[in-house]
């Protein structure tokens, strides 16, 4: 199929037969190549335009048909998984809410019970003059106690907030120490809680009032107020050793 | 001339009518249209060849095309069709090849 003396004459065989004039036999290939191109070109189009699928057969159909049911089984059972994750969402977002809410409350209310917030309210404020220095701390601890008793929700001692680690300490050369910082007379404390109660459980014959007043020169004066101010703070100690136990 | 002419016809009426395959022949024509141009390849070997025939040529065509549509006919009715159509156009794209191949060696030589 390959005779070496062949391949010298291809080019100017075909030239020839290019330029030759047809005979019968040579029409009737025409005709087989002419039907060959239109057979080529229409099969092409069908193929195309139709994305195959008519050609296709019966069977392929089938396989091509439960193949995109499948796909669409998996696709809703997809989008009933997500539709599910959503309203669990949507209503963890509102437990959240909610519990944020809560736990904001809860921040606000111990942070008063801390010392950490500045609190504001109806309460009494207890002004003892004590030019001797015969008050100390044993009658404000006292005072302190009688006050918690009576309901005070914050207290402030002459600048110093009063929470359930506050000391008070009596200083040599007179004045207390609370908390650590100085403080001398006049003493004032300024309380938030019910007020009639307050002064009701200072009032107390041999109480609070009672026994300020028996000390030499000094002077108690109690003014209760719609609007106490209870403004200074404490700042927040994490503990160390106790942790919450739950359960 | 006359050939390459006739074929720049055929193409241009598949394009300009683009006719719909009836639905009977649908699974002939492409095998068809392989086997014709399995026979088309052989022409042109043999052409180069110098063994080319205008009536072996017109037969081979006309037999090769009827042959594959035929077993694709039987393979259809066998429930085998598809297959059989594979089966076809897999021995004659080796045999297109293998023409390919000669007439190459004739043009290039290699």
């Amino acid at each position: 199929m390959s005779r070496p003396d062949d391949h010298e004459s291809v080019w100017p065989r075909l030239r020839a037969a290019a330029t030759a004039r047809p005979g019968r036999g040579q029409v009737a290939v025409a005709v087989l190549c002419g039907l060959l191109g239109f057979g080529l070109v229409t099969q092409v189009h069908a193929t195309s335009s139709t994305g195959g699928l008519a050609a296709a057969r019966p069977a392929d159909l089938l396989g091509i048909l439960s193949d995109l049911q499948n796909r669409a089984d998996r696709l809703r059972a997809d989008i009933a998984d997500l539709q599910g994750s959503e309203q669990r969402l949507n209503a963890g977002s509102g437990q959240d809410a909610a519990a944020l809410r809560e736990a904001r409350a809860r921040a606000r209310t111990l942070g008063i019970l801390t010392g950490t917030l500045a609190a504001r309210g109806p309460g009494i404020v207890l002004t003892i003059t004590d030019p001797r220095s015969r008050v100390g701390a044993d009658v404000l601890v006292d005072a302190i106690e009688e006050l918690r008793d009576a309901g005070a929700e914050a207290i402030q001692l002459s600048g110093v907030r009063v929470v359930a680690s506050t000391s008070v300490l009596d200083r040599p050369g007179g004045g207390v120490a609370v908390d650590g910082t100085a403080v001398s007379s006049p003493y004032r404390l300024a309380v938030i809680g019910d007020a009639r109660t307050l002064t009701g459980a200072l009032g107390i014959p041999g109480g609070v009032l009672d026994t300020i007043e028996r000390r030499p020169g000094a002077t108690p004066s109690v003014v209760s107020s719609p609007r106490v101010t209870v403004t200074a703070l404490r700042p927040l100690r994490t503990p160390r050793y106790a942790h919450p136990a739950h359960g | 001339m006359i050939v390459a002419f006739a074929v720049a016809l055929g193409v241009t009426l598949g394009l300009v009518l683009q006719p719909t395959v009836p639905l009977d022949l649908q699974p002939y024509l492409p095998i068809a249209v392989v086997a014709a141009l399995d026979a088309l390849f052989g022409g042109i070997r043999a052409w180069l060849d110098r063994i080319f025939d205008d009536k072996v040529f017109v037969v081979s065509f006309v037999g090769n095309v009827l042959v594959a549509g035929l077993i694709v006919f039987v393979g259809d009715k066998l429930g085998v069709g598809g297959e059989l159509s594979t089966a076809i156009v897999v021995v004659l794209g080796i045999r297109i090849f293998a023409n390919a191949a000669a007439i190459r060696r004739h043009f290039f030589r290699a």
